[in-house]
């Protein structure tokens, strides 16, 4: 048990003791009280900087399930450091913002604090463990506090269908993520990290690597909301707003990415990777941005911007792992340089889109509303609000001097450098890289100016909205002011970041790529001279304002682009056509009809043991150890079949029952021709018996009706009963005919004086060999005639009452 | 012998299943006792017919017929033989209750 791992635990033990806090509640904001776990973790990891900066790493283990391989290990390297300190960070002042966001008298504070502790837990689990399941178990956890984190508001219908939706999803791709780790630990036998990383060489030939590949790159895609899987990220958008700040757009959407990065290690230099990686990214980037163009709700806008932004990460993730192509070369520096990109703006986003996030939320919380037709003007009654949004709409359009502006340019050197990438058919294909990239900053910078000046400038139209806008309190300004700060901050002085964050999450994502004790050279510069990406970004910012200006005259580019094909309807209707396909397959075979579930029985039974006899090679057709038939057996035989087949064809249920008992006596005969004195005493007093309760039951019946069904000849039921009457008939032929070894009962016939003291061998074996059947066979009749007599007992309920 | 005992069992089986396969509840239930001499038939035909005398050591034969199988088909005969006069009177009673033998109407409504 080491320190980290209380870091990692401590969470869930806050959580559990939210509930025993009550008695300081009454007066205090619960807030307040879980302020200080993810401040004083923020601190620690903080402290953790400077030991994770000279490439050492923290790694300590604690048994769980150890003859599984499965251990609690946590380890700590520049790459988990950099999430944990998002997510201790940006947590502290989400939840310093909840405390002013959600109203202590109106919002059930005990659990969404309890749900955002688990969900502050289980991400610190997901970035520390070392331990594939561990991960996978904290990875769910992710996503069942976000389910519980998005339906906070449960008696909405559109928050409950919001949760489903992304619950679907992400368990989904956490199932798939799941089976690849499975196939990873086939191929290695280990579930640490580290050790597949080591072990790279031994598992990239196997043929189970690209669909172990696959199957956890679904997880990664599902959970950070790439292209087709980013649906439920729109509709998670009904949480409460510090939620969607936190969950959807600073941390748990990146545990996909995390994922892609964690693993970069073993799966990269595979073409595969490269495109897969890359190419979802880049079109989740450019879907993302045409759609956030579209929406008029702000946190939807939002929304498509993330899923956006998780595209342009994702892409810059791919096209780095093309580094690993070329090792240890000048040229895989060049590919290197995308992986610094991805880390930067994976830092770079959670700030922007966390302050942004909030101010969406100080302007729905002051004024009642987020559509976008209704808002505008509030400019001058928000300056504070107004100030941030500009920073962060700037940043996330890539504008200087913030920080968002250094990342898109060290994206756009990334696609750039795919022009000179000679393997993979590069050097036709990699032209659409830039081109997309392009297309889509320009249609980033106008939705983030779309966003800002739709908002904060424009007419005052504020006696439409629901309240009357003012400033925000205090307590929720200062958290987005602090993110926003550091927007600039980190715009001006990006080296701050350099050497302390992103060259130790970089020497985690390409191990292979470090000479021992080496470092990667990050060097971020707010001016780099006049290079193409500059060119680049003025023609974004050229092409975005003359598409800006287009957007509010040109009914056009208002009009959806495809109406037809909506991936949420595809979901939607997917969903109903599961659920009533699978009522309908149900309604088809489960009819409620003895007589159908009978024919299944019967139609298998023919159907496996026909195969079986078809395909089974050693049946032996052998007649001759047959007894010979005397003619006084050959007309007890034909009795029997006729007496069975008049059964059918019997008019009443009284000769019906008297050729059964026929049948009975019949076969009474046989046991007598064929030595066996018991049964056929025994057979004669049961058939007796039989028949006598069979005729007393049915003949005092009062009402019965003559026959209620004509007895009509049914041709499937009698093709079926043929079948399994000759199936029945070759096993026995079979049966017979192929003994393979002696019976024992020579030992019964031998030893049933000696041991038993009888001279009767059957009695002998019913009670003393084989004692135990007869027991039981003792307690089936008991059994039955304590039913027998409950059941002419049991009154009619109405009878029952009226006695009562 | 054993040949004609197994088209026997076969026949058996045969109208055993085409009686369980009818609606009236009664057939079914005659079925079933088709069924148990069927299996009680196969059994015996199982262990050879007709090698010996009965297992009565008393009659110092030469040798014997299997003296298992037939303890066994006696177990199976008191067993069956308890479960079929309980489905009888389960019949019955079904029958004074609801007014019908015809597992078609005994089925029940869907939308009850």
């Amino acid at each position: 048990m080491s320190v980290l791992h209380v870091v990692v635990l401590i969470p869930f033990l806050w959580a559990a003791a939210v509930p025993l806090m009550r008695k300081w509640t009454r007066r205090l904001h619960v807030g307040w009280l879980i302020i200080p776990l993810p401040a004083v973790l923020f601190a620690y990891f903080i402290g953790q900087i400077s030991e994770i900066g000279n490439q050492s790493y923290t790694l300590a283990a604690l048994p769980w399930i150890t003859s599984l391989h499965i251990y609690f290990t946590v380890y700590l390297d520049g790459l988990s450091l950099l999430f944990a300190l998002l997510i201790s960070g940006i947590g502290s002042l989400v939840v310093l913002y909840s405390i002013f966001y959600m109203d202590k008298q109106k919002e059930a504070l005990g659990p969404f604090y309890i749900y955002l502790l688990l969900f502050m837990g289980a991400m610190l689990g997901v970035v520390l463990s070392d331990n594939l399941i561990a991960l996978y178990g904290f990875w769910e956890l992710t996503s069942i506090s976000s389910f519980l984190l998005i339906a906070f508001w449960h008696r909405r219908e559109r928050s409950l269908y919001g949760a489903l939706k992304s619950m679907l999803i992400t368990v989904f791709g956490g199932l798939a993520m799941l089976a690849g780790f499975v196939l990873l630990y086939m191929m290695t036998g280990t579930f640490s990290i580290r050790e597949l990383v080591a072990n790279v060489d031994v598992i990239s030939g196997q043929e189970l690597f690209i669909p172990a590949m696959l199957l956890v790159l679904l997880g990664a895609f599902t959970k950070s909301a790439q292209f087709p899987f980013h649906i439920w990220l729109p509709d998670a958008m009904e949480a409460p707003t510090p939620v969607s700040a936190y969950l959807h757009s600073a941390t748990m959407v990146k545990a996909g990415i995390y994922l892609a990065a964690r693993l970069s290690p073993v799966f990269a230099g595979e073409p595969v990777w490269f495109w897969l990686v890359s190419g979802t990214g880049i079109a989740t980037l450019i879907y993302g941005a045409y759609r956030a163009l579209k929406q008029t709700d702000l946190k939807a806008m939002l929304a498509f911007s993330t899923i956006s932004q998780l595209g342009l990460i994702m892409s810059l993730l791919g096209l780095g792992s093309a580094a690993a192509f070329y090792s240890l070369t000048g040229e895989s520096l060049l590919y290197v340089k995308a992986t610094t990109a991805a880390v930067f703006h994976l830092i770079n986003h959670a700030i922007f889109k966390g302050a942004l996030f909030m101010v969406v939320g100080i302007v729905d919380h002051e004024t009642g509303t987020r559509d976008i037709r209704k808002l505008g003007g509030l400019m001058s009654v928000m300056p504070v609000t107004f100030t941030i949004a500009l920073i962060g709409a700037f940043s996330m359009a890539g504008l200087p001097p913030f920080n968002g502006f250094l990342s898109k340019e060290m994206f756009f050197t990334a696609v750039l450098s795919v022009l000179k990438l000679d393997v993979w058919n590069m050097q036709q294909l990699g032209a659409i890289f830039p081109a997309i990239a392009w297309i889509a900053s320009i249609f980033t910078f106008v939705y983030s100016m779309l966003l800002l000046f739709r908002t904060f400038a424009g007419n005052k139209k504020f006696e439409k909205l629901p309240r009357q806008p003012h400033e925000a309190p205090l307590g929720m300004l200062v958290p987005a002011v602090i993110l926003a700060s550091l927007a600039v901050v980190f715009g001006l002085f990006p080296n701050l970041l350099s050497y302390t964050l992103i060259a130790p999450a970089m020497a985690a994502i390409h191990p292979a790529l470090l000479a021992e004790g080496g470092q990667f050279e990050v060097s971020i510069h707010l001016w780099h001279g006049w290079t193409p990406e500059i060119a680049m970004t003025v023609g974004v910012i050229a092409a975005g304002t003359l598409l800006y200006r287009l957007h509010s005259r040109s009914k056009v580019l208002h009009q959806p682009l495809f109406e037809k094909i909506s991936l949420n309807g595809v979901y939607d209707r997917g969903l109903r056509g599961a659920v009533s396909g699978a009522k309908r397959l149900t309604d088809w075979y489960m009819t409620g009809s003895i007589r159908q579930y009978l024919i299944y029985i019967f139609v298998f039974l023919i159907g496996s043991l026909g195969i079986t006899m078809v395909r089974s090679t050693n049946l032996r057709w052998d007649f001759t150890g047959f007894a010979p038939i005397s003619l006084y057996e050959a007309v007890i035989i034909f009795a029997l079949i006729v007496a069975v087949i008049a059964v059918p064809f019997a008019r009443s249920r009284m000769m019906a029952i008297i050729l059964t008992g026929t049948v009975g006596y019949i076969v009474t005969l046989f046991f007598v021709i064929f030595r066996a004195p018991d049964l056929a005493l025994t057979q004669m007093i049961v058939e007796t018996v039989s028949v006598t309760l069979f005729l007393l039951c049915f003949y005092h019946l009062p009402k019965l009706k003559k026959e209620l069904e004509s007895l009509r000849f049914r041709l499937p039921n009698f093709l079926i009963a043929l079948g399994v009457g000759v199936t029945m008939t070759l096993i026995a032929l079979f049966a017979a005919g192929g003994r393979s070894f002696e019976s024992i009962s020579d030992f019964f016939l031998k030893e049933s004086y000696n041991l038993g003291g009888g001279k009767n061998v059957v009695n002998v074996i019913l009670v003393d060999f084989r004692g135990f059947d007869t027991l039981l066979e003792i307690t089936v009749l008991g059994i039955a005639s304590y039913g027998i007599y409950a059941l002419i007992r049991m009154k009619r309920d109405d009878e029952a009452i009226s006695a009562s | 012998m054993e040949l004609y005992m197994a088209i026997a069992i076969g026949v058996l089986f045969t109208v055993g299943v085409y009686m369980i396969l009818t609606r009236s509840l009664l057939r079914i239930i005659l079925g079933t006792a088709l069924l148990t001499h069927g299996v009680h038939l196969l059994l015996l035909t199982m262990s050879r017919l007709k090698t010996g005398a009965a297992p009565l050591l008393g009659q110092k034969a030469e040798a014997y017929v299997d003296p298992l199988p037939q303890a066994l088909i006696l177990t199976s005969i008191v067993i069956s033989f308890g479960v079929t006069s309980f489905f009888f009177v389960l019949a019955y009673k079904a029958y004074q209750r609801l007014g019908t033998d015809d597992m078609e109407q005994l089925k029940g409504d869907e939308h009850e």
